[in-house]
């Protein structure tokens, strides 16, 4: 029997103990009317061998693309020791550290993590992680009302250039609260600066900038900073934790800095797998640290007077506070954070900067070859590791093709982004080579070819 | 058993409150609850100026193994909270009728004062509930 | 024992060279754009860092190194195919928006596992987006309430848990704007009907329920409860994190659930890492299909097409940036595909057998048992009020006396309604000898605390750290590490 250690006799003997003639006696307290006699429409166990067989022939028919896709999820090279370790059993079949004493790994990874995501964003207090980037900036507009005491506002005012699935999560989360997201326009691929609204108290509790934005580009963070700050908002700021080892943190923006930090951590170790599990990162000012919503470690010392890891501030949570709590979440997403960690220590500053500098070069280089095409131009010129290219016809069928030749050339943003035309999303990470980038080039310029002359 | 001073009045939430004679109301937790909840490690105060009704949540005492809501004892608007709570959350537990208050009100019915419980009162519903 | 920090470990200029890519090529970035220092992350070698976190690992209490009873958290051992199959480069590799065309053996797993749920719960169709448990939640009162409106039903705003319920239910009830009703539970562990009926009304949007309940037994009136409910016009919400008592045994859909969340790794045995990543599918009766939260796999021409909002323009919408924890979705198609039929119910009748036993033989020890004249579920209760009041030993000081003995704590202190209990699920994957050490080992304490209470206070001494202070660290917070100046 898969995973059941029992035996024949240890069943007889233990039936016996309890008292009763069957397992099916168990289950006498639920109603007749309810009791099944098993499953039906599930099929039959496999033994090991026959799963590996079924699950690896699965796998092979997605595996063999080449993908200049960002969008939210990067490919970066994994070392093998981040998964290695992530995956010890130890780490792996844990639970939530509330004995903290049984703990102290788990806890202490995380202690590490919260400085580590301190350090990249330049903010004061990292929770230990939240569930992907979409529901970290969800959770950062919840804190920002409830923190800006200020304003007082339910009103968010959320730059188009905002990842659209992130909006669209945002909504489904804040609307049963009645908070409204107010869309920032964009004017070529950048935050409209001269459409900012004009008067000087605005009603808006925060204004949200994903930096880099969705379309790659790189905003003016110290304007707008300055801009919100002034007016008491919050600023939230929606970054790739890779970005940040090359850009200017949050925390630097603007006069003041943002207050609060947050976004997808996948590009940090954890493998694009369609779509999770990632984690995503929130990171805020020492003093909004009583709005955080999820689980924070914190170092205290022990009866002995030395230093140990606890979870700190549960006060705040769902299981003390219940219909009062921060956020309903009783969650974060360790084993990713383990993983991220890991990946941090073994990169450092250098080796993360050194990755997001080729990253950088990888899709200059990709975007203007692509761009020196007949029928191909680039959107904007200020990006980091995204680029917006502007096709003479509609993008879905050349992408169709594209993929015909295993290479996933990217995003369509004509449902998202219509207003930019035939526009597509491409990216190149440090782990596309020059030869992929070359295929690229050639597979897109005979396929322009070939449909111009059909 | 916990202290009940005899000049204050009190309400079944656990709060007392103390006429001023400036005519504001200073607002705490009782002896009983600062026992109940434990070691505080954070108080949440509203700001002043603030308007409450009556019963409104108007400030979170938290321990480590719960936080509670303190409701105004009576309807008005704050005119001076206990900063001194930010950094000595155990101010609360260590004197709560006096270095531990909460936070000062300017009620806009002084005469719902007599409506709460005297010491007398207060004791008696404490032995109440704890059967 | 410690283990410094790794920052503490740190040299400058040391490199792990895990990464290619000597140079950091020219940036074509403006200057104003970039940081002026770089970020503080620790500059260790590839082998120092691999002994930071393998000593660090083993720190940790695990279900594969200790019996780890936590009640309401189903820690079973977590097969390691279940990994192995996961990250196969084909899954591990592919790219969320990545076409259709490339990802058919990922989406029929997907597909695969959504009928696979169904079948298992009575429901007629699942969503697999929700991240955890509690977006479940989310998602179910979130649709619970997008059916009311849809009906121009806008005065059903509140949501009845029972006093028993976990903390996420009220917490999801506040995210989703409702107000929160809680009814008592009968000195026998079932719902109060009476004060259920008093409950119910124009304004009830809906009950959640765990069944078996958070205290360990089955709601016997589980089918009058969801009449009286729905009679009212409100809809039953079932949270699943009980389902592995009852899997192939009954159907949530049977008993009356309009609405269900699964926590995947609790009955599914994805793993629980340390805290995370959960995953907590939705399942539907039919008058809430269109409100499923997106996006969902469908087949259209034999082939596996994602399902959007455009097809389902009533949904509550998006839960997450893609389709939520995909990885741990396969891990949990694969422990279902080994299963089988005959395996998933044999999963809850030695989850059932084996929290019957040792309820038992801690019965016969003299340990008083919450709910004593009740079958257990997967769990059960055990109140130590007695004990505490003998001795002073509290559940808080057994738990903590349990690490020494090797074992890892039951939950504690939940539900709240009993004082001073253990709440213990030993599921199914647990052989007889270590419940028994189990049941010695409890027994053992409890005879310490009658004759060396102090000794029990101090527990746990084996452990890396004793007993740790709380309240310096909420007083006094340090949440990361500062380089001294």
């Amino acid at each position: 029997m898969p995973f059941i250690p029992h035996t024949d006799d240890e069943l007889r003997d233990m039936l016996a103990t309890i008292g009763v003639a069957s397992i099916d006696e168990l289950f006498d307290e639920i109603p007749d009317a309810l009791r099944i006699d098993g499953l039906q429409n599930v099929p039959a166990g496999l033994d090991e061998a026959g799963i590996t067989r079924l699950m690896t022939a699965r796998a092979a028919r997605d595996d063999g693309a080449v993908s200049f896709l960002g969008a939210g999820a990067y490919e970066h090279y994994i070392p093998a020791a981040v998964w290695d370790i992530a995956t010890r059993g130890e780490f792996y079949s844990a639970y939530t550290p509330y004995q903290a004493e049984a703990s102290q790994g788990t806890l202490q990874v995380i202690y590490e993590f919260q400085t580590m995501m301190t350090g990249l964003t330049g903010l004061q207090v990292s929770n230990a992680s939240l569930y992907d980037g979409a529901t970290a900036f969800a959770e950062a507009c919840l804190m920002a009302v409830r923190a800006n005491r200020k304003s007082r506002s339910r009103r968010i005012l959320v730059s188009r250039g905002l990842h659209p699935a992130y909006r669209a999560v945002g909504k489904a989360i804040l609307e049963g609260q009645g908070i409204e997201l107010t869309e920032l326009p964009l004017r070529d691929g950048r935050v409209d600066v001269a459409a900012l609204p004009a008067d000087e108290k605005p009603d808006y509790a925060a204004l949200v900038l994903q930096q880099p934005n969705f379309l790659g580009s790189i905003e003016d963070a110290d304007a707008l900073t300055d801009w919100a700050a002034a007016r008491d908002m919050l600023v939230i700021g929606v970054c790739n934790p890779l970005s940040l080892a090359l850009l200017k943190p949050p925390g630097e923006w603007g006069e003041a800095g943002a207050d609060i930090a947050c976004g997808e951590g996948q590009p940090l170790g954890i493998p694009v797998s369609s779509g999770g599990p990632y984690f995503g990162y929130l990171v805020c000012r020492d003093k909004l640290v009583r709005q955080m919503p999820g689980r924070i470690v914190g170092r205290t010392v022990d009866l002995n007077g030395e230093p140990g890891f606890t979870l700190t501030l549960q006060a705040r949570e769902q299981h003390i506070r219940r219909s009062k709590a921060t956020s309903n979440i009783c969650t974060n997403q360790g084993l990713m954070v383990t993983a991220a960690t890991i990946y941090m220590t073994l990169l450092g500053a250098e080796g993360l900067r050194r990755n997001a500098g080729q990253c950088h070069a990888n899709t200059r280089e990709l975007a203007a070859r692509l761009a020196a095409l007949d029928g191909v131009s680039l959107a904007f010129d200020q990006f980091f590791h995204e680029a917006v290219l502007i096709l003479d016809r509609p993008v879905a069928p050349v992408l169709a093709t594209l993929a015909e030749h295993d290479i996933v050339g990217g995003l369509d943003l004509s449902k998202d982004y219509p207003e930019l035309g035939h526009a597509l999303l491409v990216c190149a990470t440090e782990m596309r080579t020059a030869a992929e980038i070359d295929a690229y080039v050639a597979t897109l310029a005979q396929a322009l070819q070939d449909s111009q002359a059909a | 058993m916990s202290e009940v001073p005899e000049n204050l009045k009190y309400t079944r939430e656990h709060e007392w409150v103390r006429l001023e004679d400036d005519g504001t109301v200073t607002v705490g937790i009782t002896d009983h609850a600062q026992q109940a909840l434990g070691e505080l490690v954070y108080v949440e105060l509203p700001e002043a100026d603030t308007e409450l009704g009556g019963g409104d949540a108007c400030a979170v005492v938290e321990s480590v193994k719960a936080a509670s809501d303190v409701y105004a004892p009576l309807a008005g608007t704050v005119s001076a909270i206990n900063e001194a709570l930010e950094g000595e959350p155990d101010l609360v537990n260590n004197s709560p009728y006096d270095d531990g208050w909460l936070l000062r009100l300017f009620p806009s019915d002084a005469a719902a004062l007599d409506e709460m419980l005297d010491a007398e009162m207060y004791q008696q519903f404490l032995a109440e509930s704890e059967d | 024992m410690r283990e410094s920090l790794i920052f503490e470990q740190s040299r400058p200029g040391r490199r792990a060279r895990a990464v290619a890519g000597d140079e950091a090529p020219s940036v074509g970035l403006a200057a104003a754009q970039l940081r002026a220092e770089p970020p503080l992350l620790p500059e260790v070698s590839e082998l120092q860092a691999v002994r930071h976190f393998t000593r660090l690992s083993q720190q940790n209490f695990s279900i594969d190194t200790h019996f780890y009873p936590l009640g309401s958290c189903t820690m079973k051992y977590n097969p390691k195919i279940c990994n192995r199959l996961a990250m196969l480069p084909g899954f591990a590799n592919r790219h969320p928006l990545g076409p259709v065309s490339h990802g058919q053996g990922f989406m029929e797993c997907m597909y695969e596992l959504q009928d696979m749920l169904a079948a298992v719960t009575g429901m007629a169709e699942f969503s697999l987006t929700p991240m955890a448990g509690a977006q479940g939640e989310f998602a179910g009162v979130a649709m619970i309430m997008a059916y009311h409106r849809s009906r121009n039903d806008h005065e059903r705003r509140e949501i009845i848990v029972p006093d028993a319920a976990h903390g996420t239910n009220p917490a999801t009830a506040t995210m989703c704007g409702c107000t929160v009703r809680e009814i008592p539970t009968r000195a026998d562990g079932d719902v109060d009907l009476e004060a259920l009926r008093a409950a119910v009304g124009p304004q009830t949007a809906g009950i959640m329920l765990t069944n078996p309940s958070t205290l360990g037994v089955f709601e016997r009136q589980i089918l009058q409860v969801a009449d009286l409910v729905h009679d009212a016009g409100g809809l039953l919400y079932y949270d699943g994190a009980n389902l592995n008592a009852i899997l192939g045994r009954a159907f949530p859909g049977a008993m009356g659930f309009d609405v269900i969340h699964l926590n995947l790794h609790k009955t599914f045995s994805t793993p629980h890492g340390g805290g995370g990543p959960g995953s907590g599918a939705v399942g539907v009766g039919e008058i809430l299909r269109p409100f499923l939260p997106m996006p969902v796999v469908g087949k259209r021409d034999g082939e596996f097409v994602w399902l959007t909002e455009q097809d389902r323009p009533q949904s509550i919408g998006r839960l997450s940036a893609f389709m939520g924890n995909a990885g741990i979705l396969l891990r949990a198609y694969v422990y279902m595909r080994l299963l089988g039929a005959d395996g998933m119910r044999r999963v809850a009748d030695f989850a059932t057998l084996n929290a019957n036993y040792l309820m038992k033989r801690l019965r016969e020890a003299g340990f008083q048992i919450a709910y004593p004249e009740r079958r257990a579920s997967h769990e059960f209760i055990v109140s130590l009020k007695d004990v505490a009041r003998d001795t002073g030993i509290t559940a808080m000081d057994f738990a903590k006396a349990l690490l020494d003995r090797g074992f890892h704590a039951p939950t504690t202190y939940f539900p709240l309604l009993v004082p001073e209990c253990l709440l213990i699920e030993p599921t199914e994957t647990e052989t007889r000898d270590d419940l028994d050490a189990f049941a010695e080992a409890l027994i053992d304490i409890r005879e310490q605390a009658r004759t060396d209470p102090a000794q029990v206070r101090e527990a746990p001494l084996s452990t890396p750290v004793r007993r740790l202070d709380d309240v310096r660290a909420a007083r006094q917070l340090d949440l990361a590490w500062r380089p001294a100046d």
